[in-house]
C-alpha cells in the first residue's frame, strides 16, 4: 500500500507523535481564528 | 478486536445490496435537484412545466437528507454487523422488513411531495400543511428504521450470549452506539408526526402547538446529523488504517469518543432554535455549553486519526516530522476520498462552532452559510467517506473488483468533486456573510447594491453545483460498473486490527445501562423545564395553512 | 485506557479554547445583555388587533425619544406590513439616523416566518402566537434588506423591506 519500506514490529508507543501533534495544534489554531473572526464581526454589526 | 471476519452468504450480500440501490438512485434524482436549484438562483433559467422552486428543493431535502443517508447508513451498518457479529435468518427477515417498509414510506412521501402537496421542506415546519401521506410516509421511514436498530441490537446481544466475556468488536459496538442514539433520537420527531401532526392534517385536531413541534424536530434534527457523521467516523476509527497497511491507535479511546457522542449529541438541539421566541435564554446557554462538550470526541478524533497515519508511516520507516504525510496512499481512492471527507470537516466544524456559539449565531441564522456549513460536513465529510466505503463494499457485495480504471475514475471524481463543492460551498459561506438567506427561489428583492452582491455569488454556486453534478454522473456510472459489469473476483472488506500489545479495554466502556443512563439524564436535565414552559406558556394553538404551498 | 501526553496537552488546548469561547459568549449575553432574541410574550395568532403594537395604526417606524425607535412589524405569506405614511402608501423603507437605538417588534398571523435586516445583527424566527423582539444600535450607514430567511411558502422570496441608516 505504502510503497517502499518493511513494516517494523516495533510497538506503536514507541514512534514520536510530533507530527500528529503539531498538525492538531494547527488545527486548533485555524478554530480559534475563524471563531475570533466571526465574533469580531459580530461585534461591528 | 477479534481478526475474525465472517463471509457473507448470497442472501445476505443481496440485502446489503438493496439498500445501496436506493442510496444511488437517490443521489441522482437529489442530485439533480441540487443543480437546478443553483440553476434557478443564478437568475439566467427557469423550471420547465411550472415546477415551483420550492418542490424540487424539498425533494432535494427529503431524499439527499433523509432517504439517502438513512438507506446508506443502515445497509453499511447491517453490512458491519454481519462481517463483525453474524445474522440469523429470523434476523435477515427482520432486515427485509425494515427495508420495505422503509421504502414504502420514501415512495409515500416522494409521490406527496411530486406531485407538489408537501412543499414544506425537509424540515416540514407547522402550520404549514403538506397532505396527509406525507407525514404517513416519514412515519414509515422512521418505523422502518426501529425495525432496523432492534435488529442490530438483537445481532450483538445474540453473539454476546455466545462470546460470553469477550469485548464485543469495535464496529458492532459502535453501529449499536449510533442506533441507540437514532432511537432515542428519532423518538422526538415521531412523537410530533404521530401526535401533532397526523391528527392536525387529518382534521381530528383543529390547531397545533408550533413551537413545541419545532422543539421535538430540533431534539431529533441534532442528532440526526450525528446519524450521518457517525458512520463516517466508524470508516476513519477502524477501517481506513486498514487501507493504508496500519494498525487501530485505540480501541478504548475510540470507545470513549463514540460514548460521549451519544452523551452530548441529543441534549443540544436549542443550539437551532437561538433566536426564537417563547425559550428561555438561559436554557438555550446551557445547551450551547452542552454542545460545545460534544465537540470533544471530535477533538479526540482528529488526534487518533493523524496518529494512525504517523505510526503507520513511522513503522514502515519514513522520517522527519512529516514524511509519513507524503508517503500515504494518496492513488488509492479507498482512503483519498474519505480524507478530502476529513479535511472538508476541519472548516466544517469550525463553522459548527460559530453556528452554536449563542447570540453569535445572530450573525448567520438561517443565511445560506448554514447551507455552505452543511454542504461541508454532511455533502462532503460524510458523503465522500461514504463514496470511499462504496469503492470497496459494493464489488465485495457483488463479487466483483475495484478495477485501476474504476479507481482512477474514482480519484477524478472525488477532485470533480473538492472542486465544485470548494466553489459552491465558500460562495454559500460569504454569501451568508453578507446576509443572503438560505432556502429561497431567486429574488432581486428590493434591489440595491446589497443584493447584488448576492446575486453574483449565488452565479459561483451555479458553477460549483454544475461541476458538482458533474461529479455525481461520474459516481453513478462507477456505482453500475461495480455493481454490475467490474470483472469478477475477491475484493478485501477492510477492517484493521489492533496492536498485537494494545492495552486491554476497560469493561466499563460496554456498560449499555450507565451510558444510555447517563444520556437519558442528560436529556432530561436540558430538556425537562424548558419544554414544561413551553407547554404551560403556549398561545393558542394554530390552525393549518395549506394556500402558502400552493395546495388548493 | 491511555492517553499520549500530546494526546492530553492538545484535548487540554482545545477544551480550553471552548471553555474561552463560553466565557466570552456567557458574559456577553448574562453581564451585557446580549442574548439572542428570546422574548417570552404570547399572542392569539388570530386576534393579533388585541395587542396594541399591531394594531393597524401602530405599524410601523415610531420616536419613541431622542435616538431611540420602535418599528411595529406584521409579518403574512407574503409581506412585512410595516404601515402607512401619511399619505396613505404602503410603507416599504425604514429611514433611521446612524447611532439610531431601534427596537423591532414583530409578531405573524399566519405561519412562521423569518425577520432578518441583511448586514446587522437582527436575526429572528416569527412564530404564530409569539411576539419577537430585539433591540440594537445601527451603527453603520447604509441600505440593508429586510428578508424574510425562513420558508414560509411558494412566495417566500418576495417578503421583502429595506432598511436604511443615514
Amino acid at each position: 500500500m505504502m510503497g517502499k519500506g518493511k513494516p517494523s514490529q516495533k510497538s506503536a508507543s514507541s514512534f514520536s507523535l510530533k507530527g500528529t501533534f503539531i498538525a492538531v495544534m494547527l488545527l486548533g489554531v485555524f478554530i480559534l481564528a475563524s471563531w475570533f473572526g466571526a465574533y469580531a464581526l459580530f461585534i461591528a454589526r | 478486536m477479534s481478526t475474525k471476519q465472517l463471509t457473507f452468504s448470497k442472501q445476505e450480500s443481496t440485502l446489503y445490496m438493496v439498500f445501496m440501490h436506493v442510496t444511488f438512485v437517490s443521489l441522482l434524482i437529489g442530485g439533480l435537484m441540487g443543480l437546478l436549484q443553483t440553476l434557478v438562483r443564478s437568475g439566467k433559467y427557469t423550471l420547465p412545466f411550472n415546477i415551483d422552486y420550492y418542490t424540487i428543493l424539498t425533494v432535494h431535502g427529503v431524499i439527499l437528507g433523509l432517504v439517502l443517508t438513512t438507506f446508506f447508513i443502515i445497509g453499511f451498518q447491517f453490512s458491519l454487523l454481519g462481517k463483525t457479529v453474524g445474522i440469523s435468518k429470523k434476523q435477515l427477515r427482520a432486515a427485509w422488513l425494515s427495508f420495505w417498509v422503509m421504502l414504502v414510506g420514501t415512495v409515500m412521501a416522494a409521490i406527496t411531495i411530486l406531485i407538489g402537496e408537501a412543499s414544506v421542506l425537509f424540515t416540514f415546519y407547522a402550520p404549514l400543511q403538506a397532505h396527509p401521506a406525507f407525514y404517513f410516509g416519514l412515519a414509515f421511514v422512521i418505523i422502518g428504521s426501529w425495525i432496523a436498530a432492534i435488529t442490530n441490537f438483537r445481532q450483538l446481544y445474540v453473539w454476546k450470549k455466545a462470546n460470553k466475556g469477550q469485548k464485543s468488536p469495535l464496529l458492532a459496538f459502535m453501529v449499536t452506539i449510533n442506533m441507540a442514539m437514532w432511537v432515542i433520537a428519532s423518538l422526538g420527531v415521531a412523537t410530533a408526526v404521530l401526535i401533532q401532526f397526523i391528527p392536525w392534517s387529518l382534521g381530528y385536531a383543529e390547531t397545533i402547538n408550533v413551537l413545541l413541534t419545532r422543539t421535538l424536530f430540533w431534539y431529533f434534527g441534532h442528532p440526526l446529523v450525528y446519524f450521518w457523521l457517525l458512520p463516517a467516523y466508524m470508516a476513519w476509527y477502524a477501517i481506513i488504517p486498514k487501507i493504508i497497511g496500519g494498525k487501530l491507535f485505540s480501541d478504548s479511546l475510540a470507545r470513549l469518543a463514540f460514548i460521549l457522542l451519544l452523551m452530548f449529541s441529543i441534549p443540544v438541539g436549542f443550539h437551532h432554535q437561538l433566536t426564537e421566541p417563547g425559550i428561555d435564554p438561559t436554557w438555550k446557554f446551557i445547551q450551547v455549553v452542552l454542545t460545545f462538550m460534544v465537540i470533544i470526541p471530535s477533538l479526540m478524533t482528529a488526534f487518533s486519526i493523524f496518529a494512525t497515519f504517523e505510526i503507520t508511516g513511522r513503522r514502515k520507516g519514513y522520517r522527519g516530522v512529516f514524511g509519513w504525510f507524503r508517503k500515504l496512499p494518496w492513488k488509492d481512492v479507498r482512503f483519498l476520498a474519505p480524507f478530502i471527507g476529513m479535511l472538508a470537516f476541519i472548516p466544517g466544524g469550525a463553522g459548527g462552532i460559530i453556528n452554536a456559539s449563542h447570540q453569535m449565531n445572530s450573525l448567520i441564522h438561517n443565511t445560506i452559510w448554514v447551507t455552505g456549513h452543511f454542504h461541508l460536513t454532511a455533502a462532503t465529510t460524510v458523503i465522500l467517506t461514504f463514496f470511499g466505503i462504496a469503492y470497496w463494499l459494493i464489488p465485495h457485495l457483488t463479487g466483483r473488483t475495484l478495477t485501476a480504471k474504476l479507481n482512477r475514475l474514482g480519484i477524478l471524481q472525488t477532485i470533480i468533486w473538492t472542486v465544485g463543492m470548494t466553489i459552491m460551498s465558500t460562495s454559500m459561506h460569504i454569501q451568508g456573510l453578507l446576509g443572503g438567506p438560505r432556502r429561497s427561489n431567486f429574488s432581486e428583492y428590493a434591489g440595491g447594491e446589497q443584493v447584488a452582491t448576492w446575486i453574483n455569488y449565488q452565479l459561483a454556486q451555479a458553477i460549483g453545483g454544475s461541476i458538482l453534478f458533474i461529479g455525481i454522473i461520474l459516481m453513478v456510472y462507477i456505482f453500475i460498473q461495480l455493481a454490475f459489469f467490474a470483472p469478477r473476483g475477491h475484493e478485501e472488506y477492510p477492517i484493521a486490527e489492533e496492536e498485537s500489545d494494545a492495552l486491554p479495554t476497560p469493561k466499563v466502556l460496554e456498560n449499555w445501562y450507565l451510558w444510555v443512563g447517563l444520556t437519558i439524564a442528560l436529556i432530561l436535565f436540558a430538556y425537562t423545564i424548558p419544554v414544561i414552559d413551553i407547554i404551560k406558556h403556549s398561545p393558542p394553538g394554530s390552525v393549518p395553512f395549506s394556500w402558502p404551498i400552493g395546495r388548493s | 485506557m491511555h492517553f499520549h501526553k500530546y494526546e492530553k496537552i492538545w484535548l487540554i488546548f482545545g477544551s480550553g479554547s471552548l471553555i474561552v469561547f463560553l466565557m466570552v459568549l456567557g458574559f456577553a449575553a448574562f453581564w451585557k445583555g446580549t442574548h439572542p432574541q428570546s422574548h417570552i410574550e404570547t399572542i392569539d395568532p388570530q386576534n393579533i388587533e388585541a395587542h396594541e403594537a399591531f394594531q393597524a395604526e401602530n405599524l410601523g417606524l415610531h420616536e419613541v425619544e431622542d435616538g431611540k425607535y420602535i418599528v411595529n412589524i406584521v409579518a403574512s405569506a407574503f409581506n412585512y406590513d410595516l404601515g402607512k405614511d401619511e399619505n396613505g402608501d404602503i410603507v416599504k423603507t425604514i429611514r433611521v439616523p446612524k447611532g439610531s437605538s431601534v427596537l423591532f417588534q414583530i409578531t405573524t398571523r399566519d405561519v412562521v416566518h423569518g425577520f432578518q435586516v441583511a448586514g446587522t445583527n437582527v436575526n429572528m424566527m416569527v412564530e404564530p402566537g409569539h411576539i419577537s423582539r430585539f433591540e440594537t444600535v445601527l451603527k453603520n450607514n447604509g441600505e440593508f434588506t429586510i428578508v424574510c430567511n425562513e420558508y414560509c411558502g411558494i412566495g417566500h422570496h418576495l417578503m421583502f423591506g429595506t432598511v436604511e441608516v443615514y
